[in-house]
């Protein structure tokens, strides 16, 4: 199943050009982007069964805890860093958002939009969301880290982190109005400054 | 499940081999297995290179000696790992080992006695010269695949830097671009309790008619404890007295064996003195220390890695304290810098360094996977 921000990702993504992709998973992504266009990719993965899934699909994969942060890579040394539907997941967000701009000369980060109304109002009804961009119930979540798209830019803003570019998505479909409201999937481009 | 089509040969070599330590040696042999069947266009070889204490016997049971069964069984053969329904694996003796390649035992054609002291010492990359003639004279313009763990991924990794046209894939299993202060540490105990040993003669014991047992023993013993974990010891013995059925288990307040691991240990020491050749131990543990890629660029794995060509895999384990997995990602570090192909797998796994050599379903399924994706583009 490819999922929804991987077009969009693979959009900013040159030919020829040199992507790291962390938290790759079982290398569904990487796959995809090199049916779309030649690159060379490494991803990193900490779980034992996805890095077998990349081995399996040939893919170049590095086993690491993306916490303990960036130390097998040299600064800007690739092209594009990713990290799809992964922030989340990581308790040193502030970290590895210097390291991804350190490594790569740019970023691309996807994450599920908890403001989403839908999940406003599972809130507002008294129960943590469950929703096809946050499937988990509150107590078996992989998710660390709650966000929405105006604490992303809150914080980028506050990092110095240069926002390039930015694809809000609900359903596939982009949202181009109140997207922190209507967009439950949010994808941005960023820079080191 | 088909046949490991085992063969066993003694291969001569006539032409000198210069050495790194610049002496040369006029002729040798190499004692080698092979499983499986070479392709038409030789393109499914791959060479196993062995660690301290093995030798060219690394799957099936041995020919000579049934329940010998190879050092890497586990791995190699038939719909194993690395399957020999679609590999020619070739494992090789190295050069001054003692189990029938050319070493210290053999006999020294300009003297009509053992080498024995006068065993040239020779380097990782010395075996790799070798390694590199063997396949010329088998036809192998270019292996698949080198593979091995511990010493022998510091051969596939010397492969990759000395020949790097000459193989596809470098796998590379709990090893290390270079060993530490403390391995050497624990190398130089071990030599200097064969050295000491009175029946050591400077090396030329055989003239003698003895062994120094009682050092290479105890060479081994300490050596044995570097490739376990705390917690794979602890499990194995934790403090168990070694008592005879309905013994009291109470302290005898004495020096002979009182802890189950005392027992193994000499076990272990008693096992190995009674097959290995003690100058042997001296040469292998003296190229280990001498492995060291980067000392020709300044330090620079980097660079020592700079024209590498082949895809690696490298692996390490979690509780491995000999080479544990920083020295892996040191390895995985200098090929990203050089953008190689590179693949690192961290197993989590309690067996610490001999971890390689045993079965793990997380490390065989990678490995598999690994070899299936090599598979596909043979012929």
């Amino acid at each position: 199943m490819m999922r929804a921000d991987f077009a969009a990702i693979a959009n900013w993504v040159a030919p020829q050009s040199q992507v790291l992709d962390l938290g790759c998973g079982d290398g569904s992504f990487l796959a995809f982007l090199q049916t779309q266009k030649p690159v060379h990719a490494y991803g990193v993965e900490i779980d034992d069964q996805r890095v077998l899934a990349c081995v399996q699909k040939g893919l170049n994969v590095i086993q690491q805890d993306l916490e303990g942060g960036l130390a097998l890579f040299e600064d800007k040394s690739f092209d594009t860093v990713v990290l799809s539907q992964t922030v989340q997941t990581i308790h040193q967000t502030e970290k590895i958002l210097s390291e991804i701009v350190r490594v790569g000369k740019e970023c691309v980060i996807s994450f599920p939009n908890f403001g989403h109304w839908s999940h406003r109002l599972a809130v507002a009804m008294g129960h943590m969301p469950v929703s096809k961009s946050l499937p988990y119930a509150w107590f078996d979540t992989p998710n660390v880290r709650v966000l929405t798209i105006a604490d992303f830019e809150g914080l980028a803003h506050r990092l110095g982190l240069d926002i390039v570019d930015r694809v809000v998505l609900h359903e596939g479909r982009p949202i181009t109005w109140a997207a922190n409201l209507l967009g439950s999937l949010a994808i941005y481009r960023i820079r080191g400054t | 499940m088909s046949d490991l089509h085992l063969s066993r040969n003694t291969i001569h070599f006539a032409e000198s081999l210069p050495l790194q330590s610049g002496a040369i040696l006029n002729n040798y042999n190499l004692v080698i297995e092979t499983y499986g069947k070479l392709n038409s266009d030789k393109s499914n070889a791959i060479l196993i290179c062995h660690a301290l204490n093995a030798s060219h016997h690394v799957a099936g049971p041995d020919p000579e000696n049934p329940s010998d069964i190879g050092w890497w069984d586990n791995m190699i053969g038939p719909g194993k790992p690395i399957d020999t329904d679609r590999f020619f694996v070739i494992g090789v003796n190295n050069l001054g080992s003692c189990f029938g390649s050319t070493g210290p035992m053999s006999v020294n054609p300009e003297t009509g006695k053992p080498y024995g002291a006068d065993f040239p010492v020779v380097t990782v990359e010395d075996w790799v010269n070798t390694q590199a003639r063997l396949a010329d004279k088998l036809g192998i313009r270019r292996f698949a695949a080198v593979m091995g763990g511990s010493l022998g991924g510091m051969q596939a990794m010397a492969w990759a830097i000395q020949f790097p046209k000459r193989l596809g894939h470098c796998i590379v299993i709990a090893s290390t671009p270079k060993l530490s202060a403390q391995n050497i540490a624990f190398n130089e105990v071990a030599r200097n309790a064969i050295l000491s040993d009175p029946d050591f003669h400077g090396g030329n014991y055989y003239a003698h008619g003895v062994v120094p047992k009682s050092g290479l023993r105890l060479a081994r013993m300490v050596g044995h404890i570097t490739y376990l974990s705390d917690d794979d010891m602890a499990e194995k013995f934790g403090r168990e007295l070694q008592r005879p059925a309905g013994a009291p288990d109470e302290y005898r307040f004495s020096f002979d064996v009182e802890f189950e691991v005392e027992s193994y240990l000499r076990y272990q020491g008693d096992k190995f003195s009674s097959y290995f050749d003690a100058n042997t131990y001296l040469l292998i543990t003296r190229a280990l220390d001498y492995f060291d890629p980067a000392r020709r660029h300044g330090g620079s794995l980097s660079r020592a890695l700079a024209e590498v060509k082949a895809q690696f895999l490298i692996i390490s384990f979690s509780t491995d304290w000999r080479f544990p997995p920083n020295r892996s990602r040191e390895i995985v570090e200098a090929l990203l810098s050089n953008k190689r192909e590179v693949s690192y797998a961290e197993i989590d796994a309690p067996h610490g360094h001999d971890a390689f050599l045993l079965d793990d379903a997380r490390y065989h399924n990678l490995v598999r996977a690994y070899f299936k994706k090599i598979a596909e583009v043979l012929p």
